[in-house]
């Protein structure tokens, strides 16, 4: 077992364990917690699949502004004192036994697939870089992204539209 | 890697996903699994975009093939934080008005 198939397994269980966690920690300041450590497992995949680029803008934008803004509405509610209404029981394993589901078929139906001489490349390959990418997102997708600068505007207006007290 | 164990890894954090979404009634968290259930794409495309480079560059060594699906999961980071944005405003002004982020309250329309 190589170095990279060791880290790929300890970054699987640590994303999957972070996950299951996320889902039914009861206080939702450890839920924000343990999806953190998800993403930081997530980035970890992104540096094996040498996708420098991604892993750093998901650390950036997901494990530092996204969760820092749930973490701080969560503070502001006060939530994590009271006990958070729960399903009925029945609902919650229906709940369970249809996500349970979903997994098996999608399981069942990719377990068959002809992959297997496809394999993903890891530690090398040079498109995951910083300077690879940067030129394609300013020559092929360039009206994407300016785009997405309106669309930044716009959900920002609207944030503060519905946050205004009115 | 084989390309299988990125699908099946996807594949669980996304029913993980799911299966918050229907089984808590806390919005937030609510929210978090949404949040969970696009990075498991993200993961996905990343290792699509290695498979697909490793395929074009044994044709052609000076192939940029593949960076196309790291854009795109860029691009679903970008949504998603400008998502992320207007969905925590509406859970602010919801608590704001019912003093409660329960999910079942959420059910004037069907009245």
């Amino acid at each position: 077992m190589s170095v990279t198939q060791i880290l790929f397994w300890f970054l699987s269980v640590i994303a999957l364990f972070g996950a299951l966690m996320v889902v039914t920690a009861k206080n939702p300041v450890y839920s924000v917690l343990w999806l953190i450590a998800t993403f930081f497992a997530i980035s970890g995949h992104y540096i094996l699949l040498n996708a420098q680029f991604l892993a750093v803008v998901n650390i950036i934008v997901y494990a530092g502004a996204i969760m820092v803004l749930f973490l701080f509405v969560i503070m502001l509610m006060n939530l994590s004192k009271e006990s958070e209404p729960q399903k009925n029981r029945w609902l919650k394993i229906a709940g369970a036994v249809a996500g349970g589901c979903l997994l098996l078929v999608l399981i069942a139906a990719l377990k068959d697939a002809d992959l297997k001489q496809s394999e993903a490349m890891v530690n090398v390959g040079n498109i995951g870089l910083i300077k690879n990418l940067g030129k394609e997102l300013f020559t092929t997708y360039v009206i994407p992204f300016e785009i997405s600068s309106v669309l930044f505007l716009s959900a920002m207006v609207g944030a503060i539209v519905i946050g205004k007290k009115d | 890697m084989p390309i299988n164990y990125y699908i099946f890894l996807s594949v669980a954090l996304f029913a993980i996903g799911v299966v918050g979404v229907l089984t808590r009634r806390n919005a937030i968290i609510v929210f978090m699994c949404i949040e969970l259930m696009l990075n498991a794409v993200n993961l996905l495309l990343v290792a699509f975009s290695k498979m697909h480079h490793l395929k074009a560059a044994a044709l052609n060594t000076a192939t940029n093939a593949g960076s196309d699906g790291q854009l795109f999961v860029f691009f679903i980071m970008v949504v998603a934080a400008a998502e992320v944005s207007v969905g925590l405003a509406i859970i602010v002004m919801m608590y704001r008005n019912i003093h409660s982020v329960d999910i079942n309250f959420l059910n004037r329309l069907k009245h």
